[in-house]
């Protein structure tokens, strides 16, 4: 569910880790169970667990295991060391996709969360109408190849409703997903729209969170909706917003549908981002070792994305209470 | 932090007093108005487009009403017009079964949400209320299972679904999130364990069997976040285009969001067939509208006080 991207982000609750786990040890002292319920449990568990251990645990190790090998798939893979990790270090594609998905992420979750933390602070701070909260997530519901092919129709250069406007306005007709410069920029505004909604949700359910009474003290102290918000607002919106943060970067950097749908990798590598291009090295060129090897870089980039925004934001730490 | 996470948190509806209309309440306003005009609008030109044909489409782009009202790119997105008609309208010709894809994507999202809810709740009870050695463990490796982003694991697990033989078929595509997400697990063990124990010690004393509470105490009184729950892994499930792009290659086991790219990908002579494009768009978004317009008012407050994604 990547929020912001075009795969299914990878789901994360707000909660704490820590917490839930302290919790589970503290039921242990739950009444009339002493004796264990071991073959229960064994029952319970064993779907999840085969699932767990079959799709997720499994892949994951075989994906690092492929990045060291030649592998198309017709034939057993062959170890080659670290020959994948080598060629992608020197592949200039590899490098201007790396650079192309950053400047998407960058735009896309720059927008993003500015954007949805607005329509949260507005369903918080001037209504709290529920109609109006089940409107903005809307776009949520159209799957990424839809809300592409959609807006490819809106911005299309000659037809497109966003460029007759534009054209009516006398300024001249953009190409925003033909054109080198225009196309990230566009993609990334697509995804805003079609994530800010539930992003904003994610936000609102942070500030919901907030003391009321807070808010009615600064009134009678005279303060404006403007110095409420960055003094109260934000501070105590803080953890919540540095968890969605990380979650959305997390699902930004998978971005992959809308690049599919619109505008293929091109103009010239210009919307070529990583996930398109692992796709075209596997299921284009049959290299499964090397589509495994970048797949691993871009695990490393955002394992390392997350570390640092987790300790620059102090995401675990609360100013509430 | 854990007001957010507990699903159980009652809702507080502080309703600001109402106010006079000051000059940045108006503003405010009509900010939200834009948003909600750029948010629905794409909607409204969707089904404008649809009703219309191409020639009167590229004749009169600018129009915001249907040109020349027609159902003909339903038709061809249904596949209802003959090849010769679909082309003289502007479309590829190409036969697209899309009744077929729609119940492929039924079936997929269906066996998907209704095994994987199951299954996860199954899990999220053992963890949640049964005593069992290695459950902190375990869970954990759960929890560490949610850090691993999704599309790390979707090469690997094409490569285990072709060994399997199930490449092209709703199985293969239903496979990997059919037992479990971590996320699910997570989040319905929280339910769980929010639940007084009183509940289930009172049916314990009735006599009656762990197994029996659980289905008839436990998984009916989280009836609304399960629900919350199989909403959105639905539209997860129905919306997914990577994975089932690699795994289906025909009719066989093509879902709606492939055949709607390829769709999209076949543009016949004249140029694209917007009209049928987007009656196909259409037809592809409108269950999950309807879902949603079923269950908005639960999924929308469950979404604000357990921080789902």
């Amino acid at each position: 569910m990547t929020i912001a991207s075009s795969s299914p982000p990878s789901r994360l609750p707000l909660g704490s880790a820590e917490g839930g786990l302290t919790k589970s040890r503290t039921d242990r002292r739950g009444a009339g169970e002493s004796r264990g319920d071991g073959r229960l449990a064994a029952v319970f568990i064993a779907p999840a667990l085969l699932g767990f251990v079959v799709f997720l645990l499994w892949p994951t190790l075989r994906g690092i295991y492929l990045s060291f090998t030649r592998f198309n798939l017709l034939t057993p893979a062959e170890w080659v060391g670290f020959d994948n990790y080598v060629r992608m270090v020197h592949d200039p594609i590899f490098w201007n996709s790396l650079k192309v998905t950053v400047v998407y992420v960058i735009i896309n979750i720059g927008v993003q969360t500015v954007a949805a933390l607005a329509v949260a602070v507005l369903l918080q701070r001037l209504t709290q109408s529920a109609v109006l909260r089940g409107v903005v997530l809307t776009p949520y519901l159209m799957s990424n190849v839809v809300a592409g092919i959609v807006w490819l129709w809106i911005l299309d250069t000659q037809l497109g409703i966003g460029n007759e406007i534009i054209a009516g306005l006398g300024f001249d007709r953009i190409p925003f997903l033909a054109d080198e410069t225009w196309a990230i920029p566009t993609i990334a505004l697509i995804n805003v729209w079609r994530h800010i909604g539930y992003t904003a949700l994610l936000l609102f359910a942070g500030l919901q969170a907030i003391p009321n009474d807070m808010y009615e003290a600064a009134k009678v102290d005279g303060a404006s909706e403007w110095r409420m918000f960055w003094r109260i607002t934000m501070p105590l919106l803080r953890p919540v917003l540095a968890v969605v943060l990380i979650m959305t970067v997390i699902g930004s950097f998978q971005v992959f549908d809308t690049v599919a749908v619109t505008t293929r990798g091109g103009p010239a590598d210009a919307t070529n981002v990583l996930q398109y291009y692992i796709y075209g090295a596997a299921f284009g060129r049959f290299q499964f070792g090397y589509a495994s090897a970048m797949s691993v870089a871009l695990l490393v980039v955002l394992s390392a994305i997350t570390f640092v925004q987790y300790r620059l934001t102090r995401a675990g730490q609360t100013d509430l209470g | 932090m854990a007001a957010v996470a507990a699903p159980t948190t009652q809702t507080t509806d502080i309703r600001p007093a109402r106010r006079r209309l000051s000059p940045g309440r108006i503003v405010a306003w009509a900010v939200m108005a834009a948003i909600v005009l750029v948010t629905l609008l794409p909607f409204y030109w969707i089904l404008r487009t649809a009703l219309s044909t191409n020639s009167g489409l590229a004749a009169s782009p600018g129009d915001p009403l249907p040109v020349d009202m027609t159902a003909g790119g339903f038709e061809r997105a249904l596949g209802l017009q003959s090849t010769k008609e679909a082309i003289a309208q502007g479309g590829a010709g190409g036969g697209l079964k899309f009744w077929r894809y729609l119940l492929n994507s039924v079936v997929v999202s269906t066996i998907v949400t209704v095994c994987q809810i199951f299954f996860s709740a199954m899990a999220a009870y053992a963890f949640a209320r049964l005593r069992w050695r290695g459950r902190d463990k375990v869970f954990a490796l759960f929890l560490a299972g949610l850090m691993v982003p999704t599309i790390f694991t979707l090469l690997p697990n094409f490569v285990l679904i072709k060994e399997l033989g199930l490449v092209d078929s709703l199985l293969g595509i239903a496979l990997p999130t059919m037992f479990m997400t971590p996320f699910a697990v997570f989040f319905l063990r929280q339910f769980f364990m929010n639940i007084p124990r009183e509940v289930e010690e009172a049916a314990l004393l009735d006599g009656a069997g762990k197994v029996r509470i659980f289905f008839r105490v436990l998984l009916p009184m989280a009836s609304t976040p399960v629900l919350t729950l199989a909403v959105l892994t639905y539209i997860t499930s129905w919306n997914d285009y990577f994975w089932p792009l690699m795994v289906s290659y025909s009719d066989t086991s093509r879902v709606l969001t492939v055949a709607l790219a390829i769709f999209r990908a076949q543009t016949p002579q004249t140029g694209t067939d917007w009209s049928g494009l987007m009656a196909a768009t259409l037809i592809a978004a409108l269950p999950m509208l309807v879902l949603f317009g079923f269950f908005a008012r639960r999924i929308v407050s469950t979404i604000s006080f357990t921080g789902i994604k």
